[in-house]
């Protein structure tokens, strides 16, 4: 599925190295953790996954199902199936949820040559994947995140997500500002959407939310690389203890 | 494709020929063929005495509106092109242009598509306006995504100097609303003419509006009597298809006592290398308790990406609300024209009459628009309200200008201004020029402006879910614009939103 081979990245002004050599394989239906204190590039390597501008890479590779993901632009990145869910979802003011949401969808589908939603299929579509994530019509007609609290936003990006279906999900903590409630409400979400061909990044600084979305395999990331590997335990393990052992481990 | 069996309600006046309404009526099928070749006659060009006579007689008119004619032009003979807006007008010589064309007989070559302008091909296939005009034409609304029933529309279609027909006449005799053109209305109707014509914006008002009273050939008229709504929207079609031919239409719309109207006005024109002239006028007279809605999508061709051709705009368009509690509401798209310079105003005479006035102007590429609106406020608790929505990209200057001013006799008023600019690029620019002037204690008048450019983080972010850029530029524009699109009747709101899309086209990357 997702595969990132020895990824340099700088700021595009030059003035700053983030990631200094990343190696990642996250297999086809796997969940994937990252972690690690903040700083360590966590957001920038989802950054550079999904093409935003600022960045430039200066070595290395990233690609989705066999195909070069550093080669294409954002929305076609999006059409070949990458899903960032970002930390801080952009208001759009006057551009209701529905239109947004619809725009999106028929986008992509046209990008892979697929038929557009009619009206009526995409409202069914819509109300369908909004109620199981209780996400209320209310929503769906205001405008995009204009006004919403932070768990509506990041519901919003679940939304998009289940409506989207997209191969890759990179969560750039999702967590982060969330309630417990609201985290639940995300996680099951997420966990709805775990498919034998789907994968998920799930970056995130706290064990909790990985208590419901449960990982198959956790990194530790630190100072632009992934410096540790290892099973769920390893969560627990940074919950318990901090990152102090592990770095002083690689320090070694 | 429609044909004058499908559309029983046309009624074509006397003297148009068969193949000039097919053809406009075809237009919607015909889509390739943008610029309609069809044979023309012309007056000659150039304009003096002897021409403005001979458009007179062209329309037959009566001895009073030669008069009329010859007055206006010996005063704009004098004027001068006034020099305030923020524009840079080429030198237009005003005797290299055709005053008079209409349509003889059609003569349309098939042509193969390698012939047309990709481009252009691309435009109008996406825009859906050949089927607009098709279905206007025919005088049926309601397909797309408009769930509702189908809206009738009444339509006069003036083609360059002509109007070529009307729709629904006979529906709308049956309650008294006079809808026809106005070369007709000066014939059929000229106690009303005599009494309204020049009424609002005199001959003499400006520049462009003393031309327009000497030249024009053709126009839309409406009278709603007393009491009355209108049973259904009135437009009017504007097409400029001959080279280098001006149009100078005239409408006239009468709201009697307690009226109700709404009037939706299109235009489009081929593109053309050459910049071609329009100036126009339009008088909206509102007496007591009646109310008028004027809703205008503009999508003339504004030139291309070096700002070679297009339509140069100068318009002026007024309402009085002459009598007490008259309301206007004006909501106009201002997509197209290389250069424009319109303000569409609003005299509140009456006591408690109200102006409104929504606003979208968008410039790309080398277009500069300067427009706004006046807020004339003369009568006792008058109310405004201005929602400005501008867009600039490109190499594009866009101006807004208002006037707004209270006299001493209107007490108690107010007015409110949002003006919003939105910059697409680094090279364009936005500018807003209010001029606020309040003679009495007791008004008021608020005026809140902002200035900002598409967000980055905005598009990244439609781009992480699959929009291209020029698709999501589009969107979060018609997010800003969201207030007047949901202004415009229904019949313009989705033409509106598409049009919003194509004129920014090329505005990024």
């Amino acid at each position: 599925m997702l595969e990132i081979k020895n990824l340099h990245a700088e700021l595009e002004d030059g003035s700053k190295q983030i990631l200094k050599g990343v190696d990642l394989t996250v297999p086809a239906g796997q969940v994937h953790a990252i972690m690690g204190p903040n700083g360590s590039g966590k957001s920038t390597l989802s950054y550079v996954l999904s093409g935003r501008d600022g960045y430039e890479v200066t070595e290395g590779a990233a690609s989705l199902n066999g195909e070069d993901l550093l080669a294409m632009e954002p929305e076609e990145r999006a059409a070949a199936g990458l899903f960032l869910a970002f930390q801080y979802p952009v208001e759009i003011p006057g551009v209701g949820n529905l239109t947004f949401l619809r725009t999106a969808v028929n986008a992509q589908r046209k990008a892979r040559g697929e038929e557009e939603l009619s009206s009526g299929d995409f409202l069914k579509l819509v109300r369908e994947k909004a109620k199981t994530l209780n996400i209320d019509a209310e929503m769906l007609k205001r405008p995009v995140n204009v006004g919403f609290s932070g768990g509506e936003k990041k519901r919003n990006e679940i939304l998009q997500m289940a409506m989207l279906e997209p191969k890759m999900c990179i969560l750039d903590e999702t967590d982060s500002g969330l309630d417990v409630d609201a985290m639940r409400l995300v996680s099951e979400g997420v966990n709805a959407l775990r498919a034998p061909d789907r994968s998920f990044l799930v970056i995130t600084h706290y064990q909790r939310l990985l208590d419901h979305i449960r990982p198959d395999v956790v990194h530790i990331m630190y100072n632009g690389r992934i410096i540790k590997t290892g099973g769920p335990e390893l969560a627990l393990e940074v919950e318990k203890n901090g990152y102090a052992d592990l770095l002083a481990e690689v320090a070694e | 494709m429609a044909d004058l069996a499908n559309a029983p309600e046309l009624e074509v006046r006397e003297g148009v020929d068969r193949e000039t309404v097919e053809t406009v009526q075809n237009m919607g099928s015909y889509k390739y063929g943008w610029d309609t070749e069809i044979e023309m006659e012309y007056a000659p060009k150039g304009i003096n005495e002897d021409i403005v006579r001979l458009i007179s007689q062209k329309n037959e008119e009566p001895e009073w509106m030669t008069d009329w004619r010859l007055k206006a032009f010996r005063r704009w003979q004098d004027m001068k092109q006034p020099e305030w807006a923020m524009l840079t007008i080429p030198d237009i010589d005003f005797q290299d242009v055709y005053y008079y064309a209409r349509p003889k007989s059609m003569a349309v070559k098939p042509k193969s598509l390698d012939e047309v302008d990709p481009k252009l091909l691309a435009t109008y296939s996406k825009l859906g306006i050949p089927l607009k005009e098709q279905m206007i034409l025919a005088g049926v609304e309601g397909a797309g995504e408009s769930p509702a029933e189908a809206r009738k529309v009444a339509v006069d279609a003036v083609f360059d100097s002509v109007s070529i027909g009307t729709t629904f006449k006979d529906e709308l005799a049956k309650a008294g609303v006079i809808f026809c053109s106005i070369s007709e209305a000066i014939k059929e109707h000229p106690e009303l003419v005599k009494q309204y014509l020049g009424s609002v914006v005199p001959a003499g008002d400006n520049f462009y509006s003393a031309l327009n009273a000497a030249v024009f050939s053709d126009g839309s008229f409406v009278y709603i009597p007393p009491g009355v709504k209108c049973p259904m929207e009135l437009s009017t079609y504007f097409r400029i298809n001959a080279e280098n031919t001006g149009q100078f239409e005239r409408t006239l719309i009468i709201a009697d006592k307690g009226a109700y109207v709404s009037y939706l006005e299109g235009c489009t024109a081929p593109k053309r290398d050459t910049a071609q002239l329009h100036a126009a006028v339009v008088e909206i007279v509102i007496l007591e308790d009646a109310e008028v809605k004027y809703s205008t999508v503009q999508n003339w061709f504004p030139g291309d990406e070096e700002g070679k051709g297009g339509i140069y705009n100068f318009v002026t368009k007024r309402a009085d609300c002459r009598g007490d509690r008259a309301k206007i509401m004006w909501t106009q798209v201002e997509t197209g024209s290389a250069i424009t310079w319109k303000y569409p105003s609003c005299i509140l005479r009456g006591d408690e009459s109200q102006g409104e006035f929504y606003s979208i102007a968008i410039a790309n590429n080398m277009q500069q628009a300067d427009t706004g609106t006046k807020m004339l406020h003369l009568g006792k608790n008058t109310r405004s309200r201005i929602v400005s929505k501008g867009i600039s990209a490109g190499k594009a200057q866009n101006t807004y200008r208002g006037q707004v001013s209270m006299h001493p006799k209107a007490t108690n008023s107010r007015n409110y201004t949002q003006c919003d600019s939105l910059l697409i690029g680094s090279e364009c620019g936005a500018h807003t020029v209010p001029y606020i002037e309040v003679k009495n204690n007791s008004s008021r008048v608020e005026h809140e402006a902002t200035t900002s450019k598409v967000d980055d983080d905005q598009l990244f972010y439609c781009r992480a879910r699959g929009m291209d850029e020029e698709e999501a530029v589009a969107l979060v524009v018609n997010g800003f614009c969201r207030e007047v699109l949901q202004a415009l009747p229904m019949e313009f709101a989705m033409e509106a939103q598409s049009l919003v899309a194509i004129s920014l086209e090329g505005s990024v990357g």
